[in-house]
């Protein structure tokens, strides 16, 4: 309909008017494959032969267009996508930097891993109630947390890959499964709910909801706006998400319920995503009001750290004494934060790269000695070196990568947040790294002289099930683990050019609004 | 206007949290529907109360005539409401299967996934 006077309008000033380039649609790609593939995958949920397979396809898909992205952002800075046509920040800007990107990466690569050990693990009933489909989506909500710019679109990516893990959860509808997927779906709708509370007050402060503009305008309003009950709002809803000591207690309640793969995939990513955002809204839009906080960030570092590994000790599963080892090194992640220093961020993003592999690979680890050996329990689990000494050289790779030892990939990010902490001043704060790496020591252990060494009594161990998907699964980690290990500089530099676009936003905010035309 | 609802939204979440905070699997339920709304409140307050005419520009002009209505909150609680409902409809259903498989829905009996006076490991062999 032609308005009289629009030819003279200037639509630039409001609109993008071009096209984006064919390489900017690399910043939806992980977002729009895995929606994709979960549709596909939902309209043939009854061709079971072909889920796992059109699902993995959809991972790599997925892979190879985030290590497209992350090496596209390394080359030339972050990458922005604003939806709708409306300039930033009126239209959604997803807007990949560093951070979000090479998170996306490991938590696809800890994906396509998961879907791989799937064959073996998620039967046709698991593939008929639709696992395949549900991780696709999960994936979905992961890539769009991580990458997108805007907070309450954040908030509806946490919302899909939340409703797409509870289906997840309660797959197969066992009793400890509905009491499990209970405690997780309510706790979990509260966390992300207080998350929306925050997100009001924020858009009541500010009148914008694009992270790049809140950015911006934060040193402006700072004066007469109640700026540190925001940030201590987010910190408890991403806390609770992250599963942060005091508001941990639905994770070890919940993550050894479902299936072992999918105990695998939240333990590995989901948590992750709690960190993640609370890197991105307490340090790049509070910078200041994280700095009064830090006192408290590192009291409940230290005490996620500690207490998550005491827990992690006095469990007789092995899934259980994993989940509490999560929220372990959900702690240990948290000292970055609490420094707030370049080389402290750093650590914390090293840490969460390895802390995603490893994590996922003792998940798989204890699924393979379950196929193998049986059981998940300390006391029946027995005799697996003499009978399968192949288990036995992951699990110990794997102990030494989770306790932090060489020549595994967890000493490096300690290292990193031990000289932080150091730097700091704050010398209690790198022991209690160090006690907690020691008490992982003594849990997985204690795992592996029980189950590995301890000699098998009564009938001979009988292959529940082929290791042969554990196997190959687990080498790839172990490839990831020692690589870390051995060769950390690409890694160290990837965590600290992600803590230097963090701690300097300006060029995430001027990849939202080039040409310096802020609003 | 914005102190009454203000007033409200506090009596909601109040409200909400006390339902949350017992034992009840049902009660929380409530009480998650009711902070879901307290939000959703919070979001219409905060996006500021005015009683302006609709933002929709005349024909003929290129920018609105005078101050409009904030039309943002209406589509961040649309959004917020879709989800909430659906999230509630879902925990609904589970809360009711748990209750028919578990028999119970006091919390303090569900311990079904972490069930009390587990055996300790082995302190050796």
């Amino acid at each position: 309909m032609a308005v009289p006077g629009s030819e003279t309008l200037d639509l630039s000033r409001a609109m993008v008017l071009a096209a984006p380039s064919l390489a900017d649609w690399l910043v939806v790609a992980p977002v729009v494959i895995p929606i994709i593939v979960g549709a596909v995958l939902l309209m043939f949920r009854h061709e079971t032969k072909i889920q796992a397979g059109v699902a993995i396809v959809g991972l790599a898909a997925m892979l190879i267009s985030n290590v497209l992205l992350l090496s596209r952002i390394l080359d030339a800075g972050p990458v922005v996508m604003t939806m709708g046509r409306w300039l930033p920040p009126f239209g959604i800007s997803f807007t990949a930097d560093v951070l979000g990107a090479s998170l996306a990466l490991t938590a696809t690569l800890v994906a396509l891993i998961c879907a791989l050990y799937s064959i073996s693990d998620i039967g046709t009933l698991g593939r008929r109630y639709g696992f395949y489909p549900f991780l696709m989506l999960m994936m979905a909500g992961v890539s769009g947390s991580f990458l997108t710019g805007d907070i309450f679109n954040l908030y509806v990516w946490f919302e899909v890959f939340l409703i797409s893990s509870f289906g997840l959860l309660i797959l197969g509808s066992e009793h400890r499964q509905l009491d499990g997927a209970t405690k997780y779906a309510i706790l979990n709708l509260i966390g992300t709910t207080l998350f929306l509370t925050a997100t009001a007050l924020l858009y009541g402060v500010f009148g914008t909801l694009n992270m790049a503009d809140i950015a911006v305008k934060a040193g402006n309003v700072r004066e007469g706006a109640p700026l540190i009950t925001l940030a201590v709002f987010f910190l408890l809803a991403f806390g609770m998400k992250a599963a942060a000591f005091p508001v941990n207690f639905w994770l070890p309640a919940s993550y050894h319920t479902p299936r072992i793969v999918t105990a695998a995939l939240f333990g590995a990513i989901l948590t992750k995503i709690g960190v993640y955002a609370l890197l991105r809204v307490v340090v790049m839009l509070f910078p200041l009001e994280r700095a009064i906080l830090s006192g408290v960030i590192a009291w409940v570092a230290a005490a996620t750290m500690i207490l998550g590994v005491l827990g992690a000790l006095a469990q007789t599963d092995i899934r259980r004494a994993l989940g509490f080892l999560v929220i372990s090194s959900v702690g240990n992640i948290l000292v970055g934060l609490a420094l707030g220093s370049g080389e402290g961020l750093a650590g914390s993003i090293f840490y969460t790269f390895h802390s995603m592999i490893v994590t996922a690979a003792l998940y798989l680890l204890a699924g393979t000695m379950k196929g193998l050996g049986g059981s998940y329990s300390l006391r029946s689990l027995s005799g697996l070196y003499a009978a399968h000494p192949m288990i036995a050289a992951f699990a110990l790779l794997l102990m030494l990568a989770s306790a932090g030892l060489p020549p595994a990939s967890g000493l490096w990010p300690k290292i990193l947040l031990v000289q932080a902490s150091l730097d700091a001043g704050q010398g209690w704060l790198a022991f209690a790294v160090l006690l907690s790496g020691f008490l992982t020591t003594v849990a997985l252990g204690r795992v592996f002289i029980l189950t590995i060494w301890r000699q098998h009594e009564g009938e001979a161990l009988v292959e529940k099930t082929s290791p042969m998907f554990g196997y190959v699964t687990l080498g790839v980690l172990a490839v990831a683990v020692i690589f870390m290990g051995l060769y950390p500089q690409p890694v160290i530099d990837i965590a600290e050019n992600a803590a230097r676009g963090l701690l300097d936003g300006s060029l995430y905010i001027d990849a939202v609004f080039p040409g310096g035309q802020r609003p | 206007m914005e102190a009454i609802l203000a007033v409200t939204v506090g009596i909601f979440f109040a409200v909400s949290i006390y339902l949350m905070l017992s034992k009840h699997i049902i009660r929380i339920l409530l009480g998650v529907a009711i902070f879901g709304n307290a939000v959703n409140l919070t979001i219409f307050t905060t996006g500021r109360v005015v009683r302006e005419v609709p933002p929709i520009i005349p024909e003929g002009v290129t920018v609105p005539p005078g101050i409009t209505a904030n039309p943002l909150p209406q589509a961040l609680i649309l959004t917020a409401i879709v989800i909430s409902f659906s999230f509630f409809a879902f925990l609904l259903v589970l809360a009711f299967r748990t209750y028919q498989e578990l028999g119970t829905d006091d919390t303090d009996g569900m311990r079904v996934a972490e069930p009390k006076g587990e055996e300790l490991p082995p302190l050796g062999y």
